[in-house]
């Protein structure tokens, strides 16, 4: 055991293509209403879509720091077109804000400055984070692939470095350079009519016997499942964990908020929070299997979890 | 353009020497490098037979560590990079930035090249890598057009090689968990990409079922092969409509764009498949070679041999033409 310290919630950004004023509305209410500390957002998954939110970046900004939020914005998860990294190299040039690096691009052209490290980027060992924290990295949020065992080293390692764990939403798990999303309805990147926007939640993608298993969001595949890491929150707190990332998915955000809030201050049990989650987030399966080392699909009940953490 | 080519065992690598290959790359039989399939890869005295095969007739070898290190067993990978230096591999082509920084500092000599599995895309990432890790070469993730590659050389202080044949990743490479989300092993920390031990066939009526972990990748009818169940390359539901939602089962082949790759100003051409046996490297190393000398008409007989020979005998030029997006 090393402290007992309490995680502070963090809100990453919305991977989905929202349109402008429901990408807005969203983050007004999180201003109002939702106890998260930190609030990541930002275009990160298709340089397409970036003008459907950058109309409202700045209000949604001022709205979130007149709340006392603490923002980040969020750079590019895959960077191939001349546009595009002049995008990343302007806004951190220009940035008053810090940025989270998902992208190899973003990490070179911020060495020096004080910068958040995304859950795309590749950080496996306690190495790497070094390597990170040296060119100026001071929050890192470690991939959703991560088990408790390397998380646990990772941070034992670097006492001092902020570390933050993907704790609820579904999981990014590819990127292509080619759009499965746009494909799956007959057209292409290029051509795309940004046909993603019909699904606000990601276009799920079942095998032939009809099981669940990924959804697309544009050039992006998710996980069906939803990680929830909620009976995990104590031994994460114990190992010194920073931030708990919220991945927004596109239900009520302020009340999974809440229910993580509940679960991290000791006010609610984590059979009840999952019990909520499932009436907050209806019909979405959740997943834990990455945290404990098993196929990232599987759910780890909770009984097992302390038998686990016991043995 | 140089000829890079793979090599799983022994008796692969001294046929892609004598088949003409510029460089061999192989890598360890652990969890170090991204084909850690059984039956493959090379003990350190097999390393070290291979390297001096090769040096004899002024060929070099690349040594593949390109998996990321899993915390706390950070040793396997320093100790692999220690000994392919020892055994005097003439490049590392190295991943994981923990990785990189420990062979930069303890070994400022040895030439470092970025493996396609860092997925370094475009100019400020290379520039990263060179600056940060002093990398000669950076192995170009299969996400870019020949008109990105050609824009890109000439930005950067650092070498460039590109896939030219073989396996084909549809998602960006070492950026990819879908593997690990269904069957628990990664192809980043283990090595292993829809792994055999995890992959079922099964029989529903007169239809074949490929499975991986608990989900099915494909059924195939009566009339059709069935294949490997390779997960972005299985047919899936997506709405009312199925079928390949990633790739089709098809394989890389940029042949018809050499020209155009060694105008870009790409240094060279790498063979995927360390996986194939000797035959096939053999017969694709021999043929890409001799493509790479011919005029362009000439081509098209060599290009012939190497489809047929391809995975699913169909193939395609991939993300290097821009209406595959």
């Amino acid at each position: 055991m090393t402290n007992a310290h309490t995680p502070a919630l963090s809100l990453g950004p919305v991977y989905y293509l929202w349109d402008g004023p429901k990408w807005r509305d969203f983050y007004f209410r999180i201003a109002d209403e939702a106890p998260v500390e930190h609030v990541t957002l930002g275009e990160t998954v298709c340089s397409k879509r970036q003008h459907f939110t950058e109309p409202h970046i700045a209000e949604v900004v001022e709205r979130l720091e007149a709340a006392g939020k603490k923002v980040t914005l969020s750079t590019l998860a895959m960077v191939t077109l001349e546009r595009e990294s002049r995008h990343v190299r302007d806004l951190i040039r220009d940035s008053a804000h810090p940025v989270e690096a998902n992208d190899l691009s973003a990490l070179g052209l911020i060495a020096g400055r004080a910068h958040s490290i995304g859950p795309l980027v590749n950080v496996y060992n306690a190495a790497t984070a070094r390597v990170l924290a040296a060119r100026g990295a001071n929050n890192i949020c470690l991939p959703p692939e991560l088990p408790m065992n390397s998380i646990e080293k990772i941070v034992a390692s670097l006492p001092d470095l902020s570390f933050e764990v993907f704790a609820f939403g579904r999981m990014p798990l590819a990127i292509s350079a080619r759009c499965a999303h746009a494909r799956s309805k007959g057209l292409t990147k290029d051509n795309c009519q940004f046909i993603c926007g019909e699904e606000p939640d990601g276009l799920p993608l079942r095998t032939l016997d009809r099981q669940s298993f990924l959804v697309l969001n544009g050039v992006q595949t998710m996980s069906n499942s939803c990680v929830v890491l909620l009976g995990e929150l104590q031994a994460l707190s114990a190992a010194g964990i920073a931030r708990v990332r919220l991945s927004p998915q596109d239900c009520d955000m302020v009340a999974v908020a809440a229910i993580y809030r509940a679960v991290l201050d000791g006010a609610m049990d984590d059979g009840e929070a999952i019990a909520r989650l499932s009436d907050v987030y209806p019909g979405a399966v959740f997943s834990n299997g990455f945290y404990h080392q098993q196929e990232g699909a599987a759910w780890i009940a909770r009984g097992r979890n302390a038998a686990l953490g016991q043995g | 353009m140089e000829l890079i080519c793979p090599a799983g065992t022994p008796s692969a690598f001294r046929e892609a020497v004598d088949a003409g290959a510029d460089a061999v790359y192989c890598g360890f039989r652990d969890e170090t490098n991204a084909r850690n399939f059984p039956g493959l890869n090379f003990s350190r005295p097999e390393l070290k037979d291979s390297i001096g095969y090769a040096r004899k007739r002024g060929v070099q070898t690349f040594v593949a560590l390109n998996t990321f290190m899993r915390a706390g067993h950070e040793q396997l990978w320093y100790e692999a990079a220690d000994d392919a230096v020892a055994l005097g591999a003439d490049a590392l082509i190295l991943a994981d930035f923990g990785l990189m920084a420990y062979v930069a500092d303890k070994y400022p000599d040895q030439r470092l090249h970025v493996s396609v599995q860092a997925s370094a895309s475009n100019r400020d990432a290379i520039q990263f890598l060179v600056e940060a890790f002093g990398a000669k070469r950076v192995v170009l993730p299969r996400i870019l057009t020949v008109q990105d590659i050609a824009r890109l050389t000439r930005q950067i202080a650092c070498e460039v090689e590109v896939f030219a044949f073989g396996g084909l990743c549809v998602m960006a490479e070492g950026r990819c968990s879908l593997s690990s989300y269904a069957t628990g092993k990664s192809p980043n920390m283990n090595g292993v990409c829809s792994p055999a031990s995890h992959v079922k066939y099964r029989r529903d009526g007169d239809t074949m079922v490929s499975e991986l972990g608990a989900y099915t990748i494909n059924r195939f009818g009566p009339d059709e092969a069935s294949g490997y169940p390779t997960l972005c390359k299985g047919r899936f539901e997506i709405g009312e409509t199925h079928g390949y939602a990633f790739e089709d089962p098809v394989s890389l082949d940029v042949v018809d764009h050499i020209d155009a790759l060694r105008e870009a100003g790409v240094s060279a051409l790498k063979i995927e498949g360390r996986q194939r046996g000797k035959a096939y490297v053999a017969e694709v190393v021999s043929s890409l070679k001799k493509a790479l000398s011919a005029e362009p008409a000439e081509r098209s007989a060599l290009v012939a041999r190497l489809r047929a020979m391809s995975e699913g005998q169909r193939t395609t030029s991939g993300a290097y033409d821009k209406r595959w997006r």
